[in-house]
């Protein structure tokens, strides 16, 4: 039975059938006119594509890559895989200067995290937005995301021999958000899995997962950068751990884009690296316990984000939540929030990008909660600006819900 | 993860069977690999002759009104087909004759409407016809990337704009009985086509265009948003890939993104479709059911699947998932006792449970009532 496998091609564009339910569900598609759309972008333009380069289209470079083209798709087409991957291959124009400050997360951090108050009393300061708005094209509409005096791998590393006491061990890749920005929630995730017995290590030593990179025409740099990571992570699945994170997009690209669109081999790892959400789930299901607050009151929105819907992960996540008495919980609509890391930073994207989000955005004022839960740090960004509601990762309700 | 039923597509079958299921207090899941042939749903339920109070309450609890009339109506390319059950922007006419003036109205610049065929075909019943193009700036290439001027893109527009669109057809409407418009209203806002009747002075007829259906999608957003509604689980692409099967008892489903965990459950239902849903797949050697593996009723001799004239019925069409009396499926002739095959999956199996939709929703429903039997009857014993 070979014959199958023999016409299957690279993303299975082959297997499109041009039903076009794809463009149904492309947020992009919705509000830019200059998108072409996954169809065309994606299985259409591999067919001309493939016949010459000449008919590679660069605004290809609209796309979120938010991948609810290939949720959608009834015939199993990898139609943001297409467009991604087509864009390594044939656009090689080198990144703006712009592009390759948003894509270097954890040099900007490295960087900034010493500085954090300058840096942050800077870049939220009108005439500062104005000028990254004329000379960068950085939006000046944006409000950026703070970054924090102390990284949490120092604060970690601190505890080191505490963690190392608990019976169970896993290792955390926390990713730059978390390192730079928001160490809180790497220590509310500590707080949650030490409760249930488990001690949290470092990884040897993580670089960011390069999503950033790949969206921003470096792949070079993405595919160096996935090479270590998963050399590190392979380290710690040698050594019996299970990797845990608390981003969809970092889990997504080190499971999914790594092999995908660089070509980076993670089988060795691929089924270790778990959301914490997914396994916390796994422990209170096999019988282990979490006790909450009674006094705990909270009204919760979840917003799935496209990365975790990708994953096919959001139901841990739901579930963990709906498991703490007291919260009253709605899960808001599948819906873009128009971010999608770097994409909606850019000038030209702006627009777009909080037209898209709009429908999320009246949803969620229409809810009205006390607090949206969501596992993503760029969405958590987008829907505080636009909304004004203040966004937690469920792994934060946890421990905030903890006695 | 442990459920009282695992539902395995998110088609008209499985939603079906989700949202009776999470009604009677069951908990379940919805797992579907891609969207389904509600996608290209014409809007008229085939093969359900009879009107059923059970169908009408599920719909419209979902808000989906339904209307019940036999007689025809009209199809994309002009002709007609026989029709008793269908979304209320869908019309029923007693004859094919259903006016005598018609005007039909498409938008400038869009393709995938047919109004010069389908004013051949009314021609044809003594309907005279003319076909008028309105312009509206919102639908212009620059606020719509004109490669993709399709049924999805136009309605989100129309959802905002359509009294617009109302005063431009006032403008154009001379004596004509009746206006047809391409099915591109109501896909956010629900109560777009009935306002859109309220709003012309003459009858307002829907007519298909190319896919994806506008009402289809609305319909399959309307059934999800109402099993998620009931408590129930959608995960929504993800695929089922293997089942653990012991001495003809489903224990759980492997997915695709959930890997090691596995889905459990008392009954599984599979809700997969046909061919074109690749519930049903095919090789030059043989017709085969992916996930578990079950006996499939076909033809052995290849050359028969087919019929070489395009326009006649194909065989292949009758080849479905073999069951018992109580549409348990068949895993090497011996039936699976916890499992269901319902909807598109039977092909032309079950001929007494109807075609299409009909063979979705009777096909679920039939499911439906043996599973809470035989959960009834374990609590007796
Ligand atoms: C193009 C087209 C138009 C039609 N129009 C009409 C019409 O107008 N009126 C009418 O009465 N009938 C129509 N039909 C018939 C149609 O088949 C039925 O009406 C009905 O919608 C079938 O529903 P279903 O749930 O059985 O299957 P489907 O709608 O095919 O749904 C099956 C679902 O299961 C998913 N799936 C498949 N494999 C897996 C897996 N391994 N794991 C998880 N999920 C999986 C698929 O992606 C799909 O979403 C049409 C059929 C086609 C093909
Ligand atoms: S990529 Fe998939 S959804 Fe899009 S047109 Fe092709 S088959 Fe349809
Ligand atoms: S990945 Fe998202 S933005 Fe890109 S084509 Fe697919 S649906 Fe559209």
């Amino acid at each position: 039975m070979k014959l199958q496998e023999y016409t299957t091609s690279k993303h299975n564009f082959e297997e499109c059938m041009k039903c076009t339910v794809c463009t149904a569900y492309c947020p992009v598609l919705q509000v830019n006119p200059l998108y072409p759309g996954p169809k065309q972008a994606g299985p259409d333009g591999e067919r001309l594509r493939l016949k010459d380069p000449y008919f590679f289209n660069y605004a290809l470079k609209y796309c979120l890559n938010c991948k609810r083209c290939e949720v959608a798709c009834p015939s199993g087409v990898k139609v943001a895989d297409l467009i991604q991957g087509a864009r390594i291959k044939y656009d090689h124009r080198p990144p703006k200067l712009r592009d390759q400050i948003l894509a270097s997360t954890d040099f900007m951090g490295s960087l900034a995290r010493p500085f954090a108050p300058i840096v942050n009393g800077v870049t939220g300061l009108g005439i500062t937005k104005t000028v990254l708005d004329a000379t960068l094209k950085i939006d000046h509409r944006r409000t950026f995301p703070k970054y924090s005096g102390r990284s949490f791998e120092g604060w970690l590393k601190r505890r080191t021999k505490e963690q190392a006491a608990f019976p169970e061990q896993v290792a955390y890749f926390h990713g730059c958000y978390v390192n730079y920005n928001y160490p809180q929630l790497g220590k509310d995730l500590v707080k949650v899995l030490n409760a249930l017995g488990i001690g949290v290590q470092l990884l040897e030593k993580e670089k960011c997962c390069g999503i950033a990179m790949i969206t921003n025409g470096m792949s070079a740099q993405a595919t160096k950068h996935a090479k270590h990571n998963v050399g590190v992570l392979a380290k710690a699945v040698e050594k019996g751990l299970k990797i845990v994170t608390t981003s969809s997009t970092c889990t997504l690209t080190m499971r999914d884009e790594y092999p995908n669109l660089l070509g980076v081999d993670n089988s060795a790892v691929r089924d270790s690296l778990l959301m914490a959400t997914r396994l916390i789930y796994e422990k209170l299901e096999k019988g282990a316990v979490l006790k909450f607050r009674a006094d705990y009151h909270k009204k919760i929105a979840y917003h799935t984000p496209c990365h975790l819907e990708k994953l096919g992960w959001g139901v841990f996540s739901e579930r963990l939540l709906k498991m703490i008495p007291g919260v009253e919980f709605t899960l808001l609509d599948s819906n873009c929030c128009g971010i999608s890391g770097t994409y909606g930073f850019k000038k030209e994207n702006y627009e777009a990008s909080q037209n898209i989000g709009a429908p999320l955005f009246e949803q969620i004022r229409a809810v009205n909660p006390d607090v949206v839960a969501c596992d993503c740090e760029t969405c958590k960004w987008q829907i505080e600006m636009s909304t004004g509601y203040p966004v937690m990762n469920p792994i934060s309700i946890l421990a905030e819900a903890l006695e | 993860m442990k459920f009282d039923s695992v539902i395995m597509g998110g088609g008209l079958a499985g939603m079906v069977a989700g949202i009776s299921l999470q009604q009677e207090g069951k908990s379940t899941a919805v797992i579907s690999t891609g969207q389904s042939c509600l996608h290209f749903f014409s809007g008229s339920f085939e093969s359900l002759a009879e009107p059923s109070p059970r169908v009408a309450e599920l719909f419209s609890q979902a808000g989906i009104r339904l209307h019940y009339q036999k007689g025809v109506r009209l199809m994309p390319l002009g002709s007609f087909q026989e029709s008793a059950l269908a979304l209320e922007d869908i019309d029923i006419f007693p004859t094919p004759q259903f006016s005598r003036r018609t005007l039909i109205v498409n938008f400038m610049g869009y393709h995938d409407f047919f109004s010069s065929f389908l004013a051949e075909g009314l021609e044809k019943q003594g309907i005279q016809c003319r076909i008028r193009f309105i312009n509206l700036p919102e639908l212009e290439p620059t606020e719509m990337a004109r490669g993709e001027m399709r049924p999805v893109q136009i309605a989100r527009t129309m959802d905002r704009i359509w009294e617009k669109a109302v005063q431009e057809i006032r403008l154009l409407l001379k004596d004509e009985d009746t206006v047809i418009l391409p099915q591109v209203f109501g896909l956010q806002d629900i109560s777009v086509p009935s306002r859109i009747r309220q709003a012309l002075p003459a009858r307002v007829v829907f007519a298909g265009t190319m896919p994806p259906s506008i009402p289809g999608i609305r319909t399959q957003m309307l059934l999800k948003k109402r099993y998620q509604l009931l408590g129930g689980t959608f995960l929504m692409g993800d695929e089922a890939v293997r089942a653990h099967i012991h001495d003809g008892v489903v224990h759980s489903i492997v997915t695709k993104n959930l890997d090691s965990h596995y889905l459990e459950g008392d009954s599984f239902i599979l809700a997969t479709g046909g061919l074109f849903s690749k519930g049903l797949k095919s090789n030059p050697f043989q017709i085969f059911e992916p996930v578990m593996g079950l006996d499939v009723e076909y033809a052995e001799d290849r050359n028969t699947w087919y019929n070489p004239s395009f326009a006649e019925k194909q065989p292949y069409m009758d080849y479905g998932v073999k069951t018992d009396e109580n549409l348990h499926p068949f895993l090497e002739g011996r039936s699976v006792t916890n499992l269901y095959a319902i909807g598109s999956l039977l092909g032309n199996t079950r001929p007494e449970l109807g075609s299409g939709a009909g063979l979705a929703i009777n096909s679920a429903f039939a499911a439906v009532d043996e599973i809470l039997r035989s959960a009834q009857h374990d609590k007796e014993d």
